[in-house]
């Protein structure tokens, strides 16, 4: 999606700032988000995480914080697949708002632990290559044009690359395409790394000796 | 702490994380334990003083140099580092003539396996919108100005692919042991926004 996620390129974000000595969590909460959404794995399927943190609103993409959106886009995640619902959700928010000693508990609630196995819920391990043996379309030293796809769903394709011109520079294993592309273009691509001149993609504003190397899906390039 | 006082209210993320959690514990989905277990690996096992273990290995190991430049993963779990993330790990190695740096533009993507969890600054919006167009600003900002003679390449880590460089060994430090060296390899240097330490900034 041409979201405010893809942000090579733009203007306005102000200088680096950096934080000497930074701690792996600022506040208590992101580790535990950051925990959660990685024992459970497949709870974003069949979006994808990152796709869900891509559809935040941008509004509210800019002005949350990265464990902020981690945050948002997990609860998302929750609803979606039926494993809470917003009202207990929001119950347990008053809850806790309201009694701000109460502890999390340990263990299971029996009874709701109970109804939870009746709730289609599966983690989803990441499929392989399988290494059917593609063909790749394209070899070192290749011309290539970056595909122009705007599609809504979830592309690894970023706007700033799309319509250029590069080089192929390397060949690296299958990997299966991660868009929102219709089922049967789905499955394992040649991924290739791609050169581009600064030139290329920023015009005269171009710094001195700059170059981009990106991996491109086989179907994000066209021959040049 | 004083008793009498009243206490801040917890932010908002706070509260609404406590909420998520213990409904997921009380359905039964993971425990505390598990959740606990994976907290305190992310602030004690992962870290970039993995990555400086490896980059400290090929510095002093040319054979060790050579696989850790063909094959990012078979060379670190030679090192017992596991690298479950992702599709390929790809080290990139900086020289006098080539410097590598890595961004991801589309979300914060990052070797964990070696660097642990990205820093603040890699996740903000003024490197992921920067660092691909005006490489050497970004640089110097960091504090790193690299001749025009150099060619910067920038590695957008859009795939499945993780990125980690090899910062070049600094200068006087042949003497040096691999246990040494691995104290001047930073975080900044694995990730190629900066240079490795010399002798003297570490002592």
């Amino acid at each position: 999606m041409n979201g405010i996620h893809d942000m090579g390129g733009m203007h306005g974000f102000g200088p680096i700032e950096l934080e000497e000595n930074e701690p792996v969590f600022h506040q208590p909460w992101e580790g535990r988000v950051s925990a959660m959404r990685r024992t459970i794995p497949g709870v974003a399927s069949p979006y994808g995480g990152r796709f869900l943190i891509e559809s935040i609103p941008p509004d509210l993409y800019l002005k949350s914080s990265y464990y902020e959106r981690w945050l948002l886009s997990f609860e998302d995640a929750l609803l979606k697949k039926g494993l809470i619902t917003a009202e207990e959700l929001d119950e347990k928010t008053s809850f806790y708002r309201e009694n701000p000693d109460a502890e999390v508990p340990r263990e299971a609630a029996p009874e709701l632990a109970k109804s939870t196995l009746e709730t289609p819920y599966t983690v989803e391990a990441p499929s392989e290559p399988d290494g059917r043996g593609i063909t790749p379309r394209f070899e070192i030293g290749d011309s290539v044009r970056a595909a122009n796809i705007n599609i809504s769903g979830h592309t690894r394709l970023p706007k700033y690359i799309r319509g250029r011109v590069g080089t192929v520079a390397k060949l690296y294993n299958d990997q299966d395409i991660q868009d929102h592309v219709p089922e049967s273009k789905r499955g394992p691509q040649t991924v290739y790394s791609v050169r581009f001149d600064g030139r290329e993609l920023w015009g005269d504003t171009a710094e001195s000796n700059q170059v981009l190397y990106i991996d491109m899906w086989e179907s994000y390039l066209e021959p040049n | 702490m004083s008793g009498q006082h009243h206490r801040e209210p917890e932010p908002y993320p706070a509260i609404r994380t406590k909420a998520i959690e213990s409904l997921l514990i009380e359905k039964g989905i993971f425990t505390g334990d598990a959740i606990d277990a994976k907290v305190q690996a992310y602030e004690s096992d992962i870290g970039p003083m993995n990555g400086a273990k490896v980059v400290a290995r090929a510095w002093v190991d040319s054979g060790y140099r050579e696989r850790l430049l063909a094959n990012g993963r078979e060379a670190i779990s030679e090192m017992g580092f596991a690298d479950n993330q992702g599709a390929e790990l790809v080290v990139h190695e900086n020289t006098q003539a080539v410097h590598n740096v890595v961004v991801c533009t589309l979300c914060s993507c990052y070797p964990w396996s070696v660097l642990g969890l990205p820093p603040t600054w890699y996740k903000s919006f003024a490197y992921r919108s920067r660092a691909v167009m005006e490489p050497r600003k970004v640089l110097k900002e960091f504090g790193l100005e690299l001749d025009d003679s150099v060619e910067v390449r920038v590695w957008d880590s859009n795939s499945d692919i993780r990125y980690m460089i090899l910062p070049e060994r600094p200068d006087g430090t042949e003497g040096m042991s691999e246990d040494e060296l691995i104290e001047l390899v930073s975080r900044d240097s694995m990730i190629g926004v900066g240079k490795a330490k010399t002798p003297a900034q570490v002592s």
